[in-house]
């Protein structure tokens, strides 16, 4: 799956089907010392982990997409959700927003704005570059509560289209291979048809919220 | 007879009421107070401290800005007082945020003796906030340390 996948599983040896609900984790950048105190707080009682920048340069550099040394050792590197603040030095919000847009590691991470200020072409122009939300400042627990539900169903539909196209894939398969049989590990998970997991994990998903 | 734990709460309970109603603080302290738990019970303080510091940073930038007579950089008070805002908003500071806001004005109009005065007010307030949370932060701890919960008030 892509990066910043939320779908993993645990298959205990006894064969039974759990799924683990993992955290979402959230890169949160901001210019403010004070807000992002707050951010950080507002996500950690919302069970989210989080991760701290001040500015949009450094997000950059955290991602790897800072045209710096190596990704390499970042392609582990799981980011559900990023919330910038709009005014910053340097790289504003709007500048980080396009540069993850652009990238082919991040253009499918959303992009939360905040802004202590209301101005309509601001909200305009982040939303026709891709943010999912542009949120007033202060920000509440409430938005961000609303926020995280939004990024679970996200994904959760994500995963409900990736087990259609498993689906098909698997039914190609059994159309197009001979019989063969192999002894089945009870605890593999190849025994489970991924279209019947992934369906599983999306419907505990559904659940949650 | 009042016992002392409950003599605490209700001064607690007033003061708290007081400072809303005479608009140091807004609802915006009382999100941030939701936010505080037994896993974090000193966020609020651990919050409001990193704003009077901030305070005090941004205030000595614009009153050195403002100092350099004749070349005062008017889009440096601007961004701080901006940054201050901001921060003052975050925390609930309504007095404080107030004033940023006449400030901002003042700079925008390049309007120096308005900015000058109204920085002094800025300064004046934050540190009147610091004093009264401090007072409150004092109050908790008589609460706790006499044995009893701190209360909820609805404002």
């Amino acid at each position: 799956m892509a990066v910043g996948e939320v779908m993993r599983m645990e298959i205990p040896a006894g064969g039974d089907l759990t799924v683990t609900t993992p955290e979402l984790h959230v890169l949160a950048v901001d210019d403010s010392i004070v807000d992002r105190k707050v951010i950080e707080r507002l996500l950690r009682i919302s069970s989210c982990k989080v991760t701290t920048v001040e500015s949009g340069t450094r997000a950059l550099q955290y991602l790897g997409l800072d045209g710096g040394k190596g990704a390499s050792n970042l392609k582990d590197l799981k980011v559900n959700l990023i919330v910038t603040d709009y005014s910053m030095p340097g790289l504003t919000g709007y500048d980080l927003l396009k540069k993850i847009k652009e990238s082919s590691a991040f253009r499918e991470v959303p992009v939360v704005i905040m802004s202590s200020e209301n101005i309509l072409p601001r909200i305009e122009e982040c939303l026709k570059e891709g943010a999912e939300e542009f949120l007033l400042k202060p920000v509440k627990l409430a938005d961000v509560k609303r926020i995280k539900q939004l990024i679970l169903k996200n994904e959760a539909e994500e995963c409900k289209t990736l087990s259609h196209s498993n689906k098909r894939k698997l039914q190609e398969d059994c159309d197009t291979s001979s019989s063969s049989s192999s002894s089945h590990d009870d605890s593999s998970v190849k025994d489970t048809p991924s279209s019947k997991r992934m369906k599983s994990e999306s419907e505990n998903l559904s659940s949650l919220f | 007879m009042d016992t002392l734990i409950a003599q605490l709460q209700r001064q607690f309970r007033d003061y708290t009421i007081s400072l809303y109603h005479q608009g140091f603080l807004d609802d915006q302290f009382t999100e941030l107070k939701k936010l505080q738990d037994e896993c974090s019970p000193d966020f609020v303080a651990e919050v409001v401290t990193l704003f009077f510091e901030d305070c005090e940073k941004l205030i000595s930038n614009m009153a050195r800005a403002l100092d350099q007579t004749g070349n005062v950089d008017f889009k440096l008070v601007g961004s701080s007082v901006h940054q201050l805002k901001g921060s003052s908003s975050s925390v609930g500071a309504k007095r404080v945020k107030g004033l940023c806001i006449t400030l901002k004005e003042c700079c925008d109009s390049q309007n120096y003796e308005g900015c000058v005065r109204c920085l002094q007010q800025v300064d004046i307030e934050y540190k009147t906030l610091k004093a009264k949370l401090q007072d409150l932060f004092n109050l908790e701890q008589q609460i706790v340390q006499a044995g009893g919960r701190i209360p909820q008030v609805d404002i």
